[in-house]
């Protein structure tokens, strides 16, 4: 594998990606209902859309009313469909129990740091990647690259002792460092600027403008899809972060981020109370709903810009 | 920096680490291969990794294909279109923890709904929790279910960047519905298949926190897969690690990745030029 090979077919893709947005504007004329023979069809395909909606809303429902029945209204028998007895215990009882709080604002503070610092990071080395010239630089991205088939797992026992050595065991920077190298965050910053024309950054330039003043006027204001999409994708990684937080937090409750909290102390050996765990999913996963919903449309295209490498 | 301080030097210290014999309570003796050695006898890791290549067979191919299907269907004429895009992808933002409890309780063999509806039908459902074939298939399916958005968000995107007018003139020419996709789409998704493979590659490969959730591995391993054994080796409550050995196992996964990953590309690379 050489590296030009791999930049080459990265790439052509993202022109395409640039074109793709106006494809969004025609959609609307092709909802129309078609007349004739197109109909039959047409039914056909609306039907199988429900049923997959219905599929893949299912289980967001049975979270839902999960959590918001009693224990024994869950273990009896019969499909219980619709929820018998309502209840809100499941989400007040952790809330008492346990330092679900804590977990909270470990799970924000952490997210939210360590999405900062990756924005920074990822702006800036994509820049680096994508406009200037340095000997190595396709060598080094290649690299980078690799790392993203490095499973936590694979380095877990080294990077554990390196942060034990630092000191930071127990401590949010033993989540908040490693977790910040990501190497997809930049590969997407990488593609979006490789998008902006050349031109650009030279009339910056012939108007006197530094390389600093051109990445802060010219380059930032032309981002605001791209930062978008690095924010919500580090923070929902973050956010939702199982493997390392486990290892470096374990058996120090009041440190728990809420992934962690809900499975070490909900999730017994041999029985589990589903609704309480649903409970403190729906609190988990609100959040990101929320920013998702509000963010779909960014999200998405840079999700599939990063595809079509 | 950051990348090279936590991801190279961890990489670099897996492998000298792996080649001790390092307990969580000791510091390391040098043991050379034995912790390979070791490996190669130890019939829970080779079932781990069966595991992991049948999780790999049936979570990535039908994965893709439903993506695929749904995002064919989402490209069509559909009232509705945005709303059913997001529906799909919503698993996603749920956490890979939420998600392998969801499963468990969903699928839950005394109280769970899949069995209630099928004994509702007169059907005794599967045990889903202590048979190990059942307790696969559980996982699957939930895997499915949060990985199928992603596939069809980037086939989606490819789809609409192919020019309409191609389709047309293959149409124009006498190409039925499924020729035209075989011989006119498909080549052109040809670079957000490769993208999907190697992704998919790695999720399903890596999958850790769904699995860790849903069942622990159990039941007797029958769905451990390499990356949880690699920590209940290392990190597992009960007596002192065996970080040495652990390590060894992340060296293998490595490799494998690797493996994987320099093939993918040269195939890709080949297929470029040809």
């Amino acid at each position: 594998v050489t590296a030009s090979s791999v930049s080459g077919s990265l790439a052509v893709p993202a022109a395409a990606a640039a074109a793709r947005g106006q494809t969004d504007a025609t959609d609307r004329s092709r909802v129309g209902r078609p007349a004739g023979r197109g109909r039959g069809w047409w039914w056909v395909r609306v039907v199988v859309a429900v049923v997959i909606a219905v599929v893949m809303l299912f289980p967001f429902y049975w979270m839902l009313q999960t959590a918001f029945s009693t224990r024994d209204s869950l273990y009896a028998p019969g499909l219980h469909l619709i929820p018998t007895q309502l209840t809100l215990e499941n989400f007040t009882v952790p809330f008492e129990r346990y330092p679900v709080g804590r977990w909270f604002r470990n799970s924000l503070l952490i997210a939210v740091v360590t999405t900062a610092i990756t924005l920074v990071v990822n702006l800036f080395a994509g820049y680096a990647f994508a406009k200037f010239r340095f000997p190595g630089r396709n060598v080094l991205f290649l690299v980078l690259l690799s790392t993203m088939m490095i499973p936590v797992q694979a380095i877990m026992v080294p990077q554990f002792r390196l942060v034990a050595d630092l000191g930071l065991y127990g401590n949010v920077w033993a989540v908040i460092l490693p977790t910040s190298a990501s190497a997809f965050g930049i590969f997407l910053a990488r593609q979006f600027f490789l998008a902006i024309p050349e031109e650009l950054l030279e009339a910056a330039r012939i108007d006197g403008a530094g390389r600093w003043r051109t990445f802060v006027s010219v380059v930032l204001p032309l981002s605001k899809p791209l930062l978008a999409t690095l924010t919500l994708l580090s923070f929902m990684n973050v956010w939702n972060d199982f493997a390392w937080p486990l290892i470096v937090f374990f058996g120090n409750e009041q440190a728990f981020t809420l992934p962690i909290g809900l499975v070490t102390d909900f999730r017994g050996q041999y029985s589990a109370d589903y609704g309480k765990i649903m409970a403190l999913s729906l609190v988990m996963v609100a959040p990101m709903l929320v920013l998702f919903l509000a963010f779909q449309r960014y999200f998405v295209q840079g999700l599939a810009r990063s595809g079509l490498r | 920096v950051l990348v090279v301080a936590f991801l190279l030097v961890p990489l670099g210290m897996a492998f000298w680490i792996s080649t001790q014999r390092y307990e969580s309570l000791g510091s390391p003796v040098a043991i050379g291969a034995a912790n390979f050695l070791g490996l190669a006898r130890d019939a829970v890791f080779w079932e781990s990794l069966l595991n992991t290549v049948v999780f790999t067979v049936a979570t990535v191919p039908t994965g893709m294909a439903l993506g695929l299907g749904i995002a064919t269907l989402l490209n069509s004429v559909l009232p509705a279109r945005a709303f059913f895009r997001s529906v799909v992808f919503l698993p996603l933002v749920i956490a890979g923890v939420s998600v392998g409890m969801l499963g468990a309780w969903i699928f839950d063999q005394y109280d769970g709904f899949v069995n209630n509806v099928l004994g509702a039908l007169g059907i005794t459902g599967p045990s889903w929790q202590s048979e190990g074939a059942w307790a696969m298939v559980a996982i699957v399916l939930v895997t499915l279910w949060i990985r199928v958005g992603f596939d069809m968000i980037v086939y989606l995107a490819a789809l609409q960047g192919i020019d309409p007018q191609l389709t047309e003139a293959a149409q124009l020419d006498g190409a039925g519905a499924w020729r035209r996709f075989t011989s006119v789409v498909w080549p052109q998704l040809r670079p957000a298949t490769f993208f999907l493979v190697v992704m998919n590659l790695i999720y399903s490969f890596q999958v850790f926190d769904t699995v860790f959730a849903m069942t622990t591995g159990g039941p007797d391993n029958a769905t451990t897969m390499v990356v949880t054994y690699a920590y209940r080796v290392g990190f597992d409550e009960h007596g002192p690690g065996q970080l040495g050995y652990a390590a060894a196992v992340g060296v293998v996964i490595f490799a494998i990745s690797m493996l994987f990953t320099v093939f993918l590309w040269r195939r890709n690379a080949a297929e470029e030029q040809s």
